[in-house]
């Protein structure tokens, strides 16, 4: 029961048992799923669901929630794929900076509709998914951008590895990753988004400068979208208007809350959400072994959301209860 | 608090003047909503004089008409203080099996049943979610909005299924010259409003927006009114995805897509507060109708759909800001 109850409360280890056990069921009926070529084709689908939550991971234990990610990242991949279209000839790493740079801009309109009029996010955000969508047909034409004008360099970096054939990208993804951690750990700045989190009340009576604190997580979810948005043309070598990004909020919220993160805000780990994105990398990676059809994929991130509220929830109630057991004896 | 406190008289220098009656009535969100109503008629009237001819501004609210029925129902929920994202692929999925069981042979009432039903089911996952368990009814949604439109895709796949023959083309049944998804709207906006605006369970309704704690305190059942607002949600979600499926002829797993941003939309644009505990049906079904005008306005005048994604969008945001702005203005 100890145990139990140990695994429930430490989030993490239960979710790294939960992919233990997947795998092994998984590899116990396909055993090519338990080798090193599985292991890249898993991490090889994490990268741009990893660096997405870590934007979401902010933004909901800021309290709100952010719909307009994966629009974001299609318009800002749109912008920088057209970027290569039209100057071929560009230094191709300005890329990054275009990309980053969008994705920052519109996260940042987010967080001052939501501040300067004390809007709900989930409004705010359900509209701008759909504005920032249709502003990636206007600009585009409604035309895709082709394999062949986005760089080469930047396409091997889903392909060529630094070290042990792990490619760039899982690299950048994982040290995205790492940033969060140290930010949200070891920054003051970092810390506050807990704290309003927590107690949206009791934040500006500490001193937190709530509005800011808003903006910056909405612009960094936003940033970090950009930068997804630019590492899916490096990963798929095309944009369309219609696909790139579409449905990738639905993905990052079911890591994300998988990963531990509370729905309630102030609650969640860079750890935790990392293991939930393996975790859904590892049941995507598993469908087609066990002949799955694609198509029950959105049915998957749905359940899995849905579970994980109820696992979180479990969680809320024990330790609810084991602190008042505390305070009763 | 005893009764002679609040009895207490208020010197009238710390008392704030009554508004006038006129500004009671005219500064209101549905009063901007009939003004926009009217503009907008103006314009696209200007714009092609299709727009004075009744049959033909009745005609393009069939396409709005099922999102507008659900848009009634999450007026309510909204009110009450929750939001349900859901229903668009509510919709999809009760059509989905409506179409999947009548293909498997089974009758066609039986098969309509499997349909209603089911959006009940879905209605009742997300109460039960939210209010037995108590999860914020916005990542709930999300969820199961992912979910139902999910499974649609596991039903349906890539394919499309036909409904038979007689089943198509509710649309085009006309009951005195009105199209019968349109008497479905209006007969369901007059029932929504008497409930909501003249029984106790519309008063209850408002309370449990306003403040929910204080709602149960006074010995409002605050959950079960709330249970049954969701089961209505997931059956009217259901009876416009029939309807969709009848105007369509098919069914696919992306009918409605997108859906959610017009229903809550109308609920906006209509002066729902965001918030609950304010908001009203006459707004919802005004601005319902305020929607299919802009929208058939912008097909006619040859907008690309990206650009009318856009003007939606904006839309949204432009409408909850002037609603809030219009309350913040108009304390109680």
């Amino acid at each position: 029961m100890n145990a139990l109850r140990f695994l429930l409360l430490r989030r993490e280890a239960g979710i790294a048992v939960m992919i233990v056990l997947f795998c092994l069921a998984v590899g116990s009926q396909k055993p090519q799923f338990l080798t090193l070529d599985s292991l890249r084709i898993i991490l090889l689908l994490t990268p741009l669901i990893l660096i997405g939550a870590m934007g979401q991971m902010l933004v909901i234990v800021a309290r709100h929630v952010d719909l307009s990610i994966g629009s974001i990242l299609g318009f800002s991949a749109m912008v920088t794929g057209m970027m290569f279209k039209f100057y071929p000839d560009i230094w191709w790493p300005l890329g990054f900076v275009l990309s980053i740079g969008v994705g920052a801009l519109l996260g940042l309109i987010n967080g001052a509709l939501i501040t300067a009029f004390r809007l709900p996010a989930i409004i705010v955000t359900l509209g701008t998914l759909n504005l920032y969508r249709g502003l990636t047909y206007i600009i585009s034409n409604a035309k895709q951008i082709d394999r062949q004008f986005v760089p080469s360099a930047l396409k091997s970096m889903s392909q060529t590895s630094p070290i042990l054939g792990i490619p760039w990208i899982i690299f950048i993804s994982f040290g995205i990753a790492l940033l969060t951690y140290v930010f949200v750990m070891h920054t003051r700045l970092g810390r506050q988004i807990f704290a309003l989190g927590s107690n949206p009340v009791a934040a500006p009576l500490r001193g937190i400068a709530v509005n800011r604190v808003t903006l910056l997580v909405f612009t960094l979810s936003g940033a970090l979208s950009g930068l997804a948005g630019i590492l899916y043309a490096s990963r798929w070598g095309f944009v369309n208007p219609s696909n790139t990004g579409s449905g990738f909020e639905f993905q990052v919220i079911a890591a994300v809350v998988i990963g531990g993160v509370s729905v309630n805000g102030g609650v969640g780990t860079v750890l935790g959400t990392v293991l939930g994105v393996l975790l859904l990398g590892c049941v995507a990676a598993a469908l087609p072994l066990l002949g799955i059809p694609g198509t029950t994929q959105n049915a998957i991130y749905g359940a899995v959301i849905l579970i994980a509220l109820l696992i979180d929830r479990t969680v809320r109630r024990q330790g609810i209860a084991s602190l008042t057991m505390r305070a009763g004896s | 608090m005893s009764a002679t406190e609040t009895s207490a008289p208020v010197s009238p220098r710390e008392a704030a003047p009554p508004r006038p009656m006129w500004q009671v009535i005219v500064i209101r969100p549905e009063t901007m909503t009939l003004l926009l109503l009217v503009v907008a008629l103006f314009a696209a009237s200007l714009l092609s004089p299709y727009f004075l001819d009744v049959t033909y501004i009745l005609k393009s609210f069939t396409l709005s008409a099922e999102f507008a029925i659900v848009a009634l129902v999450l007026t309510m929920v909204i009110i009450s203080g929750e939001i349900d994202l859901s229903p668009a692929a509510n919709m999809a999925l009760s059509a989905c099996l409506f179409a999947f069981a009548q293909q498997q042979g089974l009758p066609m009432p039986l098969a309509i049943g499997v349909g209603l039903v089911s959006g009940l089911v879905m209605g009742a996952i997300n109460g039960f979610m939210v209010i037995r368990l108590e999860i914020p009814s916005i990542i709930v949604t999300i969820g199961t909005l992912t979910l139902y439109r999910g499974i649609a895709q596991v039903l349906a796949g890539d394919k499309s299924i036909r409904v038979p023959d007689w089943f198509i083309g509710i649309n085009n049944v006309l009951i005195l010259g009105v199209p019968v998804p349109v008497i479905v709207f209006i007969v369901l906006s007059i029932l929504l409003g008497l409930v909501l605006g003249t029984t106790i369970y519309g008063r209850q309704l408002y309370q449990i927006g306003t403040n929910e704690v204080a709602a149960r305190y006074a010995g409002i059942r605050t959950k079960r009114i709330k249970f049954v607002l969701f089961l209505l949600m997931g059956l009217f979600s259901s009876v416009a995805g029939l309807m969709t499926a009848s105007r369509l002829g098919s069914v696919r797993y992306d009918l409605g897509l997108g859906g959610e941003l017009q229903m809550v939309l109308m609920a906006m644009l209509g002066g729902t507060y965001i918030f609950g505990g304010r908001g009203s049906i006459l707004g919802t079904f005004l601005a319902a109708w305020l929607l299919v005008i802009v929208s058939t306005g912008m097909t006619v005048a040859n907008v690309l759909p990206a650009v009318q994604l856009v003007v939606l969008g904006i839309l949204l945001i432009v409408a909850i800001i002037a609603t809030n702005l219009i309350y913040s203005r108009t304390q109680r």
